[in-house]
């Protein structure tokens, strides 16, 4: 049993707060992704979790018991740090052992579990050697089976992946996605990569300069992004988010250029209301190279010039000028495009987002 | 000069080349020489005389020379691992600081500021029985009334000259190791504390594996100066009382100057280096066996 519950948790340093009060409720074994830009907290927060950092306020529990003041070493959990924090004087082996060692675990005991977390991870044959003669995928490996050999009551993994290629990190996501179905423990996941986040995650996280934006599964914070920002940090590319004005039964966008106000939206906006138009690419496309929608779905087509296409063989991004800007769209089963080529794009308005331009958050409710 | 055509880099170096030999080849070759002969400053025709190893010999059955020799193994021992705790102390606490760090670590250099002379005489001063500060204090805080006789009774002296020389080098240490904590990598302490490490057991197991070399390092530098003490000793005691604190090199200074026998001083030195080099091989080992530990790239 690892619930973990996070209430009001604060940090602060000297007079700046990083982390602003967040809430916080983990189920026991879930998969949470702590997603969002660059100093936003995710390690923090984390560390907060961990022991390694002071709680300026609030409180965290693990198991249903508040840890505020214990050490990291009374908490039961793991963590895999970023730059994988190795015992460089030790060898694997050692490396994996080490906590069960300073348990003061029986020799055989040590042993079998080093054994199966070594199988696990396909470590045996690196066994005696030291970290420094291991490649960096290694060490990761080396890093999560320090972790899993503890047995611990929740996992804390701190940008595991990010120091390797783009092929070892898809290869190892798939190992930390079976890895936690193998172990059932609780995982707390920070990651910048939404696509590892969205591929393991039970839950993701959001959060923005200390605050969280968004709590959801994958599909929930890609199909009902709850603000603005998360609209535009979750999905790749990003969607189109551009302002406009709402004015009978249209959008208007700065440069005059006008869309229909999507049907969903009619009863939520009045004229003169300031909001920000969101569409994926997916929902934007080159007429005819989308995905097949159905007959319901609200589709308004226009005559658009394209200004670069990029192709990425099963599919090409066409950048096609609306408003005065480019807006990205998918195009599937690709035909040849040129810059300056007018084509018929299509928008599925069913599928498009509203926000407030405001306060950033969503205007679907 | 036909033939013989000396390259650029030969000829610029060439006066540097001369210079080194007359003042350190020269000589080095000049004292070695002596210590195969029975030369005394008073009779310099003795130089011509050659006597093989017969200083040698007479080092290996001269008592005075191996007291100050096991005084000053002892003296090494005692204040190398004295210093190395302290400075580790020291090291530990300076670095927990998180304000004025810089003013901290000069401070802490202070005393390797300090020369050895002036070092002997403070402490020479400090240690006076009657007037010193030392005695003062004791007896002021009524922790005894007697004047102990610090730089007069054998073992008290040794006493003082061991604070004397680990207080003006334990910085050496302090500053070294201090080096190795901040160059040492966090995360592996962060990642020892949630494996379940006590704060004792951190230290034990990550700390001080990293430090180990730089502890070292620290170790073959001072073994040599110790190895070599003599200003201290010389300044405080002057070997006395009763020779009790001869030291190997206030030794080959007595025999040198005093009795004025120069080749056997020579032959004393030159014994005396082995102590250093077997010293520094010992240190350098160890040092090479905790770098391939830590998987030191330097
Ligand atoms: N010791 C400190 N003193 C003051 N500010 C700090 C300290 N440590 C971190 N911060 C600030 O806290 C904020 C959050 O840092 P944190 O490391 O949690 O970011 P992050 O979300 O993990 O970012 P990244 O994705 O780059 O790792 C940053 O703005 C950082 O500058
Ligand atoms: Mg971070």
């Amino acid at each position: 049993m690892a619930t973990v519950s996070l209430k009001n948790l604060t940090k602060r340093y000297g007079n700046i707060a990083i982390v602003h009060g967040i809430d916080l409720e983990i189920a026991d074994r879930e998969f949470i992704a702590l997603v969002g830009p660059s100093g936003c907290g995710k390690s923090t927060t984390l560390r907060m979790i961990a022991g390694l950092e002071d709680i300026s306020g609030g409180t965290i529990d693990i198991g249903g018991r508040m840890v505020n003041d214990l050490p990291p070493r009374s908490r039961n959990i793991s963590m895999v740090f970023q730059s994988y924090a190795l015992y460089p004087h030790m060898t694997v082996r050692e490396n994996l052992g080490f906590s069960l060692k300073i348990a003061g675990a029986a020799k055989d005991d040590m042993d079998r579990r080093v054994a199966e977390a070594s199988a696990i991870l396909g470590l045996d044959e690196l066994l005696e050697r030291r970290p420094s003669q291991l490649s960096g995928g290694q060490r990761q490996r080396v890093a999560m089976g320090r972790a899993i050999v503890r047995d611990p009551d929740v996992f804390l993994f701190d940008e595991p992946l990010s120091n390797l290629d783009a092929k070892l990190r898809t290869q190892m996501r798939t190992e930390i996605k079976k890895l936690h179905a193998k172990v059932k423990s609780t995982v707390i996941y920070v990651t910048h990569d939404q696509v590892e986040a969205m591929t393991l995650a039970d839950r993701i996280v959001i959060m923005r300069s200390g605050y969280i934006e968004q709590v959801g599964t994958p599909d929930e914070v890609f199909s009902r992004p709850a603000t603005r920002f998360v609209a535009g940090f979750i999905g790749s590319p990003p969607m189109n988010l551009h302002e406009a004005t709402v004015s009978d039964g249209k959008l208007v966008f700065g440069s005059g250029d006008s869309l229909p106000l999507p049907g969903q939206f009619k009863s939520k906006t009045a004229a003169g209301d300031k909001v920000v138009f969101g569409i994926r690419p997916d929902d934007f496309f080159p007429t005819g190279h989308g995905l097949s929608s159905g007959g319901d779905t609200e589709v308004h087509r226009l005559e658009l010039p394209v200004s670069i296409t990029e192709p990425l063989g099963n599919e090409t991004l066409v950048f096609a000028e609306f408003n005065g800007t480019d807006w990205v769209s998918r195009m599937l089963n690709p035909k040849p495009l040129k810059a300056g080529d007018r084509i018929g794009m299509s928008f599925d308005l069913s599928r498009a987002h509203l926000f407030s331009a405001e306060t950033g958050k969503s205007l679907r409710v | 000069m036909k033939g013989f055509k000396p390259s650029a880099p030969f000829l610029l170096l060439l006066p540097a080349i001369i210079v080194l030999a007359a003042v350190v080849v020269l000589p080095l070759i000049l004292s070695l020489y002596s210590s195969f002969t029975p030369f005394r400053l008073t009779r310099p025709e003795t130089f011509f005389v050659f006597v093989g190893f017969r200083n040698y010999l007479s080092i290996l059955s001269n008592a005075d020379f191996w007291w100050a020799f096991g005084r000053t193994v002892l003296l090494l021992t005692i204040a190398l691992n004295l210093e190395m705790l302290l400075g580790l102390g020291l090291a530990m606490l300076v670095e927990k600081a998180t304000r004025g760090q810089r003013v901290l670590r000069t401070l802490m250099m202070f005393p390797m500021m300090f020369s050895p002379i002036l070092v002997g005489f403070q402490f020479k001063f400090m240690f006076n029985d009657n007037i010193g500060l030392v005695n003062n204090a004791l007896q002021s805080l009524g922790i005894t009334q007697d004047a102990i006789p610090w730089l007069i009774e054998g073992h008290l002296a040794f006493i003082a000259i061991s604070i004397a020389e680990i207080w003006s080098s334990t910085s050496i240490f302090a500053i070294l190791i201090l080096a190795g904590l901040l160059a040492m990598p966090k995360e592996p302490i962060e990642a020892a504390r949630v494996d379940g490490c006590t704060p004792w057991q951190t230290f034990r197991y990550v700390t001080w594996p990293f430090v180990m070399p730089f502890a070292y390092i620290a170790m073959t530098i001072r073994s040599l100066d110790v190895a070599r003490a003599y200003d201290i000793v010389k300044i405080m005691t002057d070997g006395g009382p009763a020779g009790r604190t001869e030291l190997l090199w206030t030794l080959v200074g007595r025999t040198a100057y005093s009795d004025a026998r120069m080749g056997l001083a020579n032959a004393m030195a030159y014994f005396s280096i082995l102590l250093s080099i077997a010293f520094t091989v010992y240190f350098y080992n160890k040092l090479a066996a905790a770098r391939a530990q830590i998987g030191a790239e330097w």
